[in-house]
């Protein structure tokens, strides 16, 4: 029985469960307040423990594809609830949990107001991401894209900060509507593959295979580089998600930072690269020109804030740039640079959405002139803060930089003017990332500071975790490369793997 | 195999640093500096045993240990190896026992301080990451220690976080050591994707010898390379960090600002001077860079009054020596002079340190004054390195490896274009004019803070764990140069045989005619040349007595006005150049785009938008509203009409039906 079904659907029902728990009857019974809170973190761990499970399992094949699940859906359309893993997904769910689990553990204690259906929507929002990882059928995989999105707005709209409707609202327009463009697309790439060769399929494994005119496969393509530049995101259509960022509560920036905007950089591998590799490479240019572009507006734009999540959330467009840039180079060191470089940036920027959330809840405010130095009265958060700070001004011996460095070097072999560039953002990012060093933690404290109490242990520990990762990913990243490998959808057709025809 | 020796080596100060930031309240301000002072001291000793063990081996073969592969994919390879050979031993040798004298010098130095535990973490996890630097033998794998140093360096100097001028400092020397990293990391993408993806500094190499990179390949990568070293060894035109970098504490601008970080540059080029030597007009770049610099920093140094910044100037100026020595060629004399250096530049900042704690951290060097009364011993260790560093003839060590400069320039000749060169004699000139200007500064400085009455009150004493150091480093500064003399004194060559399986390997290795100008040892120099070094550094001494040291000074303080002072004041002047040409506009329009341009071209689209449409409704509820009411009010006025005529007259009614009947028959005729 393979454990791909449950990793999707754990969350979901783990959060009805914590809805339920919440019910002022329930909660009598239950006699604890906190039950949703509870509830979510076991789902986690259990979550987790299954994970663990499934990365153990012996490969059900040799082939990259280690597990595989599928049952029809919709016959008649072709549809089929079809989840394949390989080690790509593998660790970008790994990301998901690694982030989630301090994410609930830290920040999602406070919400006090409607804690059940905080939980529910954060779980659900969980599923879709997972779901989004391993579903290799078209129609499921926007089924899912559309699932992570709409909790995600509620939970903005309900629990995020001051200006959080607008903020919504931003981010519901922008991805859903580069999602219609996606569904398009999927419509396209269908009917195309009909025309062919008369079989109705939203499978992924087959659809690879469809023969298309130049024009057309670009066509198709960039409805789905659409839908994923919006969600990674690339410069132009960028605009959400600061605002998104900064009004969404801590845990669902965290979710946002660390692993929503994955999902982009994973969707462009998968189907821009690997369904369209001719059109993609054809495209490669622009793609990279707009990876460069990123890397410079975001970091530029990240120099001159003063609100800190504000700040984080351009760091963040300009990490990105190097996932685009390496994604789009067409090497395979390029692409493995890619994946190392979001793996880092979900860490290292979810850690410092952490830190931000946990300065607002104490401080209450963003704004860096406000706050002052908190070495004095907070060593551990600062300190923390510090190295997550260095971890994603590129320091070397960090995962960060180990992601740029591939990124850069498979870049300089294409175009070295290119890589020039992308690395002047490496100043950049040490003017942005010591800024806030500077502003928040290594500074003299504020004339009349408020009473504040550092991270417990506990808490420390957590992210004493995110940062042995970070070291790791940074001094010896090769277990992570071999392990990460995407692999492309010929693989499985060439196995003769059970490919359900409709 | 004695290579599991040097991840050890790294290994002690690494995992003090880590018990440091890990226990930073738990551990007294003694606790911690026994702590940082006995791992580098463990260091220290082990690089010893490693000195004993490299020296007395009997194959020229460096000690060497792959400690992992940090990736391997189709084109690229590129592992955590280090490497021992005679280059690498100086170096750790010098981080190591001088980083161990300035730790025992700290660990007293900074006994007070609340941040006690924080400052031996950096410092520490400086030493480590400095280690990593000399020890990599890939380049890979150095480039984490470069950068490591770097951020170490940037804590160091923002230590005392609680000024702004601080941090701002501290900020100023990353950002402008970042600009050089990002040119030294293009450097090494492009070395990486020409030599067919290994940094293994041994591939490149022989990769540059067998031709298999191209001579633009080369001469992009060594300057490339070039400015990454200079941005770190604060040359022109990076030089405006290091005198700000003088905010740290005393202990960090001893062992980061003047021994050992700021010479990485000087290393990363001797380590790989065979890529320099293939590319001449680098190597000439290089040189005059150096001599400018030298010059520069010296006439700067001349005019500053505040003591710690003077040694920082002067810093400058000697790695503009180390500099000039590793574009003539002579990458074995640079070594030299860093090692020297280290010992005399460490002595000066540790006893500036001590002299700044007695008199109530004054650092301006006229209010001090009589001080040789009150700390003889502080006073004779000070002296001691002003001669070292002035290069007093024979009985200093900075003498012996600035003649070892001075004499191989004097020959050299620099590429400049084919068929064109500069003489090695007008850059032997200009660090001649360096080497008295020296003199003069410096004994400018220890004439006006020793002889005469004091000037501010003078507590205290210098703790004897303070003491130790500097007599240790006194004595290397006097001493430290006999391993190595000119030919006409004492032939004595330790350093360089120490040195010749590597300087072998190169010379072997490039084609007789890009060796035959570097002479190493001078011999076909003549003799006047040692006189010449001889004298600039007395001359500079004696002209010092006459302006400041005579019981009646010509004058306290170089007039304002005179134009040699402008000309001196341009270090400062650039920091005011760079100021208003990059940090302003940067600055300024960081701010105009504080706000995102597209963020805001799309809000306004959206808002255009709503506004198009309210207008749209509007219009539509108009029209509907005034079409709706003109339906009543015809409707109403009709229901009038008709309300009228049917008032139940039965004569209204027999004429209307006669008149419709004449209108119905009239139509029907008339059609």
């Amino acid at each position: 029985m393979s454990p791909l079904p449950a990793l999707v659907l754990l969350p979901f029902l783990g959060g009805i469960a914590a809805w339920l728990a919440d019910r002022p009857r329930a909660a009598t019974v239950l006699r604890n307040r906190e039950a949703p809170w509870r509830i979510s973190l076991m789902v986690l761990v259990i979550e987790t423990l299954l994970l663990l499970a499934a990365t153990l399992r012996p490969s059900i094949h040799n082939g990259p594809w280690t597990d595989h699940f599928s049952v029809p859906w919709i016959p008649a359309m072709g549809i089929a609830f079809r989840l394949d893993m390989d080690g790509l997904s593998l660790s970008l769910i790994w990301l998901t949990l690694i982030l989630s689990l301090p994410a609930v553990l830290l920040a999602t204690r406070q919400v006090k107001t409607n804690a059940g259906a905080f939980h529910f929507l954060f779980l659900s929002t969980i599923t879709g991401i997972i779901g989004t990882f391993l579903a290799t059928d078209l129609f499921l995989f926007f089924f899912f894209w559309e699932l992570m999105l709409v909790p995600m707005f509620v939970l903005i709209s309900a629990w995020g900060h001051e200006d959080r409707q607008r903020a919504a609202i931003k981010f519901f327009l922008f991805t859903q509507g580069s999602g219609l463009l996606m569904l398009l697309s999927i419509l396209g790439l269908v009917i195309a593959h009909y025309r062919a060769t008369n079989v109705l399929t939203f499978d992924y494994f087959i659809l690879a295979a469809t023969p298309l005119s130049p024009s057309l496969s670009l066509l198709l393509m960039s409805g789905f580089f659409i839908a994923f530049a919006v969600k990674l995101p690339v410069v132009p259509v960028h605009v959400w998600l600061p605002d998104a960022h900064t009004q969404a509560p801590t845990a669902c920036s965290v979710l946002l930072a660390g692993v929503l905007l994955k999902t982009g950089g994973y969707g462009m591998i998968r189907f821009n690269v690997m369904l369209f590799p001719e059109a993609a490479s054809r495209f490669a240019p622009v793609a990279m020109a707009l990876g460069v572009a990123g890397i410079l507006y975001g970091a530029w734009l990240s120099c001159a804030q003063n609100d800190i999540k504000r700040l984080i959330a351009y760091s963040s467009i300009s990490h990105l740039g190097f996932v685009l840039l390496g994604i789009f180079t067409g090497s395979q060191t390029g692409m493995q640079g890619a994946i190392i470089q979001m793996l880092a940036h979900g860490l290292s920027t979810g850690a410092l959405f952490l830190i931000a959330g946990s300065i607002q809840d104490r401080l209450h405010t963003r704004d860096m002139r406000q706050i002052g130095g908190l070495w004095a009265a907070m060593p551990r958060l600062s300190g923390a803060g510090l190295f997550f700070a260095v971890a994603s001004l590129g320091m070397p011996g960090l995962g960060n930089f180990a992601g740029e460095f591939l990124v850069l070097f498979a870049t300089w072999h294409v175009s070295p003017p290119m890589a020039v560039l992308a690395a002047t953002g490496l100043v950049l990012a040490a003017i942005y990332s010591l800024r806030m060093v500077n502003g928040i933690f290594l500074a003299a404290p504020l004339a009349s500071p408020k009473p504040v109490t550092d991270f417990p242990a506990g808490q420390m520990a957590v992210l004493g975790c995110v940062m042995a990762f970070l070291l790791v990913l940074g001094l010896y990243p090769q277990p992570f490369v071999t392990f990460s490998a995407p692999s492309p959808p010929a693989v499985t057709a060439a196995t003769g793997e059970g490919v359900s025809p409709p | 195999m004695p290579g599991f020796l040097l991840p050890l080596l790294i290994l002690s100060p690494l995992a003090a640093s880590v018990i440091l930031f890990l226990f930073a309240k738990r551990i007294s301000a003694r606790g911690a500096g026994l702590l940082a002072a006995g791992s580098v001291g463990f260091s220290a000793v082990i690089s010893m045993v490693l000195a004993f063990l490299l020296l007395s081996r009997t194959n020229a073969d460096p000690f060497q240990i792959t400690l992992w592969e940090w990736m391997r994919t189709a084109d690229i390879s590129a592992h955590m190896s280090f490497l021992l050979d005679p280059v690498s031993l100086v170096m750790i040798l010098v981080v190591t026992v001088v980083g161990f004298l300035i730790h025992l010098y700290a660990a007293r130095y900074m006994a007070d301080d609340p941040g006690i535990a924080r400052f031996f973490g950096c410092m520490t996890l400086f030493v480590a990451a400095m280690l990593v630097l000399v020890l990599a033998s890939d380049l890979f794998c150095l480039f984490i220690g470069w950068e490591g140093v770097g951020l170490c360096s940037y804590l160091l100097i923002g230590f005392w976080y609680e000024n702004p001028a601080n941090t701002a400092a501290a900020r100023k020397a990353f950002y402008i050591t970042r600009i050089g990293d990002t040119a030294m990391l293009c450097g090494l993408l492009l070395l990486m994707t020409s030599a067919g993806g290994s940094l293994q500094i041994s591939h490149i190499l022989s990769a540059v010898t067998t031709g298999q990179l191209s001579s633009s390949v080369v001469s992009g990568a060594a300057l490339f390379l070039l400015i990454g070293a200079l941005a770190k060894s604060a040359q022109i035109p990076f030089q405006t960090w290091l005198p700000d970098a003088m905010a740290g504490p005393t202990p960090t601008s001893a062992l980061i600002h003047a021994a050992t970080m700021v010479t990485a540059g000087v290393y990363l080029i001797a380590r790989l001077h065979m890529l320099f030597t293939a590319a001449p007009l680098v190597m000439t770049l290089m040189a005059v860079t150096g001599t400018l610099t030298l010059l520069m920093a010296a006439c700067t140094a001349l005019v500053q009054t505040d003591l710690k910044r003077i040694l920082a100037w002067s810093t400058i100026s000697q790695l503009g020596y180390m500099f000039l020595a590793l574009g003539t060629g002579i990458w074995q004399a640079a070594l030299f002079h860093l090692v020297t250096h280290a010992f005399f530049k460490a002595l000066l900042f540790l006893t500036a340190g001590a002299i700044i704690a007695r008199v109530h951290h004054e650092q301006n060097i006229f209010r001090m004054g009589g001080l040789f009364r009150a700390m003889p011993g502080v006073a004779a260790a000070f002296l001691a390195g002003a001669s070292a560093l002035a290069g007093l003839p024979l009985i200093t060590a900075g003498f012996y490896s600035k003649e070892m400069i001075l004499s191989s320039v004097w020959p050299a000749s620099f590429a400049l274009a084919p068929g064109l060169a500069l003489s090695g004699h007008l850059l032997w000139g200009a660090a001649l004019a360096g080497a008295f200007l020296t003199a003069l500064y410096i004994f400018r400085c220890v004439f006006i803070i020793f002889p005469g009455q004091p000037q501010t009150a003078i507590s205290g004493r210098t703790p004897r764990l303070m003491a130790i150091p500097l007599a240790c480093l006194a004595f290397l500064s006097l001493a430290g140069g006999f391993v190595e003399m000119p030919d006409a004194l004492v032939p004595v060559h330790l350093f360089t045989h120490m040195l010749a399986p590597a300087a072998a390997g190169s010379s072997a290795a490039i084609s007789p005619d890009a060796v035959s100008h570097i002479a190493i040892s001078g011999a076909e120099a003549p003799r006047w040349l040692l006189l010449a070094g001889g004298i600039a550094p007395v001359a500079g001494l004696a002209v010092a007595w006459v302006l400041w040291g005579r019981t009646r000074p010509v004058m306290r303080e170089v007039p304002g006005q005179a134009a040699i002072v402008s000309l001196a004041r341009a270090g400062s002047g650039t920091d005011r150049l760079y100021d208003v040409f990059f940090v302003q506009p940067f600055r300024f329009l960081a701010w105009l785009t504080r706000h995102d341009i597209i963020d805001g071209l799309i809000t306004g689209a959206g808002r255009m938008t709503r506004r198009l449409s309210l207008f749209f409704l509007q219009v539509r509820a108009g029209s509907l509203g005034l079409a709706s009411a003109g339906t009543i009010t015809m409707t109403r006025e009709g229901d009038l009409l008709l309300t009228r005529l049917q008032n139940g007259r039965v004569r209204w009614y027999a004429a209307w039906i006669v008149a419709g009947l004449c209108a119905a028959l009239a139509s029907a005729l008339l059609a």
